[in-house]
């Protein structure tokens, strides 16, 4: 009936409850930034939450260790098309850090070294739906995946969730991050294929 | 803002490249046209509706309705085995496209390039290289090029075809052919010290390859002083 790839059978039909749309499953964790990997020592390591008034708090790596700490799996969309179910990160829900700030603002801008950026609602790094994580799998998080920290935003493409994180800036205005300039979706549901502008 | 749409997308053409890697030329009516460096995404749709989709490099500047794709095929892999050998030639395929602002060289570059490849990491690579010969592009183009041993080299004719201010090394990691001085190892600083000299404070770096290549290589290039912000990658694998 089809026109299209005669002969083409695939693999075994996935269930579609935990498949988001145009996904593969993968057993791998396939690597993909924009450039060279920054190597960041947890000795000078500091994350930041800047408000829309400009006021900056700090944690150093040793106080943001020091913060409850969460053990948390899921299963993480990247927009390369590749899902990875359960995987297990261990780390800080954002909402420990928010509790500190006094905002009003609806967005963030997150800021990892090498000058990677992504915005998303400030709404979605909170209610348990967002970490800083440390830790992959039992292991310290490795420089290629983002360590020694990196953001973990699960229910977004894998993008949103920024490598070497260093902050968060809060803003009134929603501001496009590196790959939301470049062509990428402003807010990336994999749910609803939210791949590039105008999906 | 509208969606980039999907394009029924016709083979004319398969030819080898080297015993598990093809390059594919589809016919695509409605191509927009693209920049050296971006990529498709290709869809496949099995007689029940099942759809599997895969990202493909584009290996050829923007020529109308002509789109050309590097298919390295993976054992076991469920599209790209089907791609290599499989899809019949004047058969349809779905693709959407072009994608990726970031991995690009944009027309009329004057600044210093560098490309380093690693394996089927080329693909993109040689879009790069084929516009800089069609002299859409002017500065000074330089390709280092690692595969493992002469058999798995792509795109033979494009080395053969020297063209001015394009400069080639071929960077063997297991088998060399005779007459290589260099002899079979992975990529080192002393391969890329000249070219990341050569770069200067304009130039940028593409590297492209398996997730380890590129991590090496990217190092190796900071390693010498090569600013962070000036080297793109893009990783697969």
């Amino acid at each position: 009936m089809t026109s299209f790839s005669p002969g083409f059978q695939g693999r075994g039909r996935r269930p579609a409850d935990r498949l988001p749309p145009g996904q593969y499953p993968t057993e791998q964790f396939p690597v993909l930034s924009a450039g060279p990997t920054p190597k960041v020592p947890t000795a000078t390591w500091e994350f930041t939450v800047t408000t829309e008034r400009g006021a900056t708090h700090r944690w150093s790596w040793e106080q943001m260790m020091a913060l409850p700490q969460e053990d948390t799996v899921h299963d993480i969309h990247c927009v390369t098309r590749w899902t990875k179910f359960d995987t297990h990160w261990r780390g800080v829900p954002l909402d420990v850090f928010l509790a500190e700030v006094d905002t009003s603002a609806d967005f963030a801008v997150v800021a990892g070294h090498g000058g990677y950026t992504t915005n998303l609602p400030l709404q979605d790094l909170r209610d348990g739906r967002a970490w800083l994580v440390h830790s992959y799998d039992g292991y310290p998080l490795s420089p290629e995946h983002g360590g020694p920290a990196r953001l973990l935003v699960p229910h977004l493409y894998f993008w949103k969730s920024a490598k070497w994180v260093r902050g968060l800036r809060l803003t009134h205005e929603d501001e496009p991050g590196f790959w939301e300039g470049a062509g990428y979706h402003d807010y990336g549901d994999p749910w609803r294929e939210q791949r590039t502008w105008g999906d | 803002m509208r969606p980039v749409p999907w394009r029924p997308a016709r083979l004319l053409a398969r030819s080898p490249q080297t015993p598990t890697a093809r390059t594919l030329v589809f016919s695509v009516p409605g191509w927009p046209g693209h920049l050296p460096g971006q990529h498709v995404d290709v869809r496949l749709t099995a007689a029940d509706g099942y759809r599997a989709v895969r990202s493909y490099s584009l290996a050829a500047p923007a020529d109308g309705e002509r789109v050309e794709l590097g298919v390295q095929s993976v054992p076991g892999g469920e599209v790209s085995p089907y791609l290599a050998d499989v899809l019949p030639v004047d058969a349809l395929v779905e693709v959407r496209g072009p994608l990726g602002n970031w991995f690009v060289l944009r027309p009329g570059t004057l600044a210093p390039v560098l490309l380093v490849a690693g394996g089927a990491g080329v693909v993109p690579l040689v879009s790069m290289v084929r516009a800089h010969r069609a002299a859409a592009l002017r500065g000074p183009l330089r390709l280092l090029y690692s595969v493992r041993g002469p058999d798995d080299l792509w795109y033979r004719e494009q080395w053969a075809d020297r063209h001015a201010d394009f400069d080639l090394a071929l960077l063997y990691t297991r088998v060399a052919p005779p007459g290589d001085r260099r002899g079979p190892e992975r990529i080192t600083a002393r391969d890329l010290a000249a070219a990341a000299a050569a770069l200067g404070p304009d130039g940028t770096a593409y590297v492209c390859g398996p997730t380890g290549f590129v991590e090496s290589a990217a190092d190796l290039l900071t390693g010498l002083g090569v600013d962070p912000a000036t080297v793109r990658t893009e990783r697969f694998g």
